[in-house]
């Protein structure tokens, strides 16, 4: 039985479609990813599997539980974790987590199992002013919170955006550990790194789904061999790789630019014509694809 | 669960760094300073006078008139022209001018004049001046006949048969202002308290996203916004009762009527004004809106109230628009019960209307608030 259930919901804001049509199931105790740029509807829908705001049409059932129609118990079985934080500044790490529990009818201690990994990070500052923590500590603030009144499902909006990279490791090494006690997770984040530890992720993007499948599936499924092109100048070298009549698509990675060529065309062709150019040390190598070649390549497809 | 709320909702108006003190200032301030200053009695009027005559009795007018008290002697001017530029420079309100032969009009003629000028621009200055200082002339007109049994009343009318006026001012027989002013700054304090900080409150839930956090736990609206409501109502009436106590202790002003007519009225009044408060909450997203809109009503609200001005004395159309002024209700019942000690039963209209409004502003409130959602 899954344990999220979503079918064709949309929403608008006057004459632009936040959420158009979209479906999609979780099960029970998946970890699942919606990737997406800024503005593509991740919150829209975040915002109405949380009962906050209503559907135009379409429907979305948490635990057997309509969001409509059975709103207030959809309430008390989820945990919502707002893109923004969104918990009393002016009281402290220890009256927050208290709040959230007395209002949900429970005990700090009775649930105390779930959060401990996370709060003991926290509970040296617990005398602390919410407003005065970090952002790495605000989150996991937030993220106690939302897990202490053992939710089935936890609704994570970014929870890692504009976090540290090692505070980024540890959220997630935490959510990993949720969803091994059979807590439903869905997160949306606009790292790619993080999509790959998700059992699945869906692609978003102009409030619709592009593709729902595992990361692997996912890069699996790339229909083009990848190049990583490097050279000694690469401040100009995307421009020209574009210019270049064979190349599909490049994009810049780092270190080095992302490289689809014409399947007529060869990785030896590349390096003579960026030799013409002028470049020098240029390396040309295959590789496996990343979740965001693939997202990359989705747009594109999209955008046609 | 409502508890917990409650409990929250304490600690963080405990912990505000702002509120707390405001709440203990504002009433402080506005009984001990309002009275004093919001008082529509015309005093220090600048006199300057030209006095033609230089006699006994002129000096003697004069004397009198700057004795009264609500008169400044400025200057003596030579002329009327010299005393005219001093009212031009704003150096004086009104003029006195005693025309030569004064004292040998009224010795020999029986009769004489004086003039007054006083400058209108503030309006209410002006004619209370004026007014003030033809009742002194008119004193010591007929002082002057009492004293003579020769003079016929300057300004009386003629023949000289004049005859006295004996004012009897029921409930404030000395006229004090003051205690007109204090039982209505009660409900100023009580409609700002109640009126406006919860709904601050809720708008700035609004604004810090933390409504979002709440509305997805199980707790309802109602439970929510009386979360809100009930520590102001009890911090309103807890400053209402200090406000009473200043009264007596500074003012001696104590209600002729019965405390229990103004309590039940004060909690229906603040069940009205906090409603008012939550429809504007309703509509508002930042606090701005919310301030600049409560901003607006709470000034038409005082300046329609009759708190400075009698409503009766406004045109017909301003007097419909008071009709909707919950505070216009209150102010009423409150200078009827503190001063004239009407009971609940000659009060009966103004608690129905009372109850309206607390009526129509929350039923609005809540619709409003379902329909957003």
């Amino acid at each position: 039985m899954s344990s999220v259930s979503v079918s064709r919901l949309s929403k608008s804001y006057n004459s632009i479609k936040a959420l158009d049509n979209v479906s999609f199931d979780v099960s029970k105790g998946e970890l699942f990813g919606i990737i997406g740029p800024d503005g593509a509807g991740k919150t829209t829908l975040f915002r109405l599997l949380t009962t906050l705001i209503l559907p135009d049409c379409g429907s979305a059932v948490i635990e057997g539980l309509d969001v409509v129609n059975d709103y207030a118990s959809v309430r008390r079985i989820i945990g919502y974790m707002p893109g923004r934080f969104s918990l009393y500044q002016d009281l402290t790490v220890e009256e927050n987590l208290n709040f959230f529990a007395t209002v949900f009818n429970t005990t700090v201690k009775e649930n105390y199992h779930l959060i401990e990994d996370i709060y003991k990070h926290i509970e040296p500052f617990r005398t602390r002013r919410a407003g005065k923590l970090s952002g790495g500590m605000k989150q996991k603030l937030a993220l106690s919170c939302a897990l202490i009144h053992k939710p089935k499902v936890l609704f994570l909006d970014e929870p890692t955006t504009g976090v540290d990279p090692v505070s980024r490791k540890e959220f997630w090494e935490m959510l990993l550990k949720l969803k091994s006690q059979g807590i439903t997770i869905i997160v949306s984040t606009p790292y790619m790194d993080e999509a790959r530890l998700c059992d699945r992720i869906a692609l978003m993007q102009n409030g619709k789904f592009l593709r729902i499948d595992s990361p692997d599936n996912i890069t699996a499924s790339y229909p083009y061999r990848l190049w990583a092109v490097t050279a000694n100048n690469m401040h100009g070298l995307l421009n020209d790789l574009r210019a270049c009549q064979y190349v599909k698509s490049s994009f810049s990675f780092g270190a080095s630019c992302h490289v689809t060529i014409d399947e007529s065309a060869s990785a030896a062709m590349l390096d003579a014509y960026l030799s013409t150019r002028g470049y020098d040390d240029i390396g040309i190598k295959e590789i496996q694809p990343t979740v965001e070649d693939c997202f990359m390549l989705m747009l594109k497809e999209d955008a046609q | 669960m409502l508890k917990y709320l409650l409990e929250k909702e304490f600690k963080q108006i405990m912990r505000n760094k702002f509120i707390p003190r405001m709440i203990i200032a504002m009433p402080l301030f506005m009984m001990l300073i309002m009275p004093w200053a919001a008082n529509q009695e015309v005093t220090n009027i600048r006199l300057t006078v030209v006095d033609n005559d230089r006699s006994i009795t002129s000096d003697e007018l004069v004397r009198k008139v700057v004795s009264s008290g609500y008169f400044i002697f400025q200057s003596v001017s030579d002329g009327s022209e010299e005393a005219l530029r001093d009212v031009d420079a704003g150096k004086a309100d009104i003029i006195l001018d005693i025309p030569n032969g004064f004292e040998k009009d009224l010795q020999t003629e029986r009769i004489s004049g004086v003039m007054i000028s006083s400058n209108s621009v503030n309006g209410t200055k002006g004619i209370l001046g004026s007014s003030y200082l033809a009742t002194i002339v008119n004193d010591f007109a007929s002082s002057l006949s009492e004293d003579m049994m020769m003079v016929q009343p300057v300004l009386s009318n003629q023949n000289g048969k004049s005859f006295r006026i004996m004012p009897q001012y029921k409930f404030n027989p000395h006229l004090d202002y003051k205690v007109f002013m204090v039982p209505a700054i009660m409900v100023m304090l009580l409609t700002m308290i109640t009126g406006f900080l919860p709904a601050f409150n809720i708008v700035g839930e609004k604004e810090a996203g933390t409504i979002e956090q709440i509305n997805v736990t199980p707790t309802s609206r109602m439970q929510f916004i009386l979360a809100k409501l009930i520590p102001y109502w009890c911090i309103g009436l807890i400053v209402f009762t200090l406000c009473m106590l200043l009264a007596v202790f500074v003012y001696s002003l104590i209600p002729v009527g019965s405390l229990l007519t103004i309590y039940i009225f004060a909690v229906v009044y603040i069940v009205a004004v906090s409603g008012m408060g939550l429809v504007v909450s309703n509509y508002s997203d930042t606090m701005q809106q919310a301030m600049f809109v409560m901003f607006f009503f709470i000034m038409i609200f005082l300046l329609m109230s009759g708190l400075l001005t009698p409503v009766a004395s406004m045109p017909d159309w301003a007097q419909y628009i008071t009709i909707f002024n919950p505070l216009k209700y209150f102010i009423s019942v409150m200078r009827m019960v503190y001063l004239k000690g009407s009971g609940f039963a000659e009060l009966v209209p103004h608690f129905l209307s009372l109850c309206g409004f607390a009526v129509v502003f929350n039923v609005w409130a809540i619709l409003g608030y379902r329909k957003r959602n």
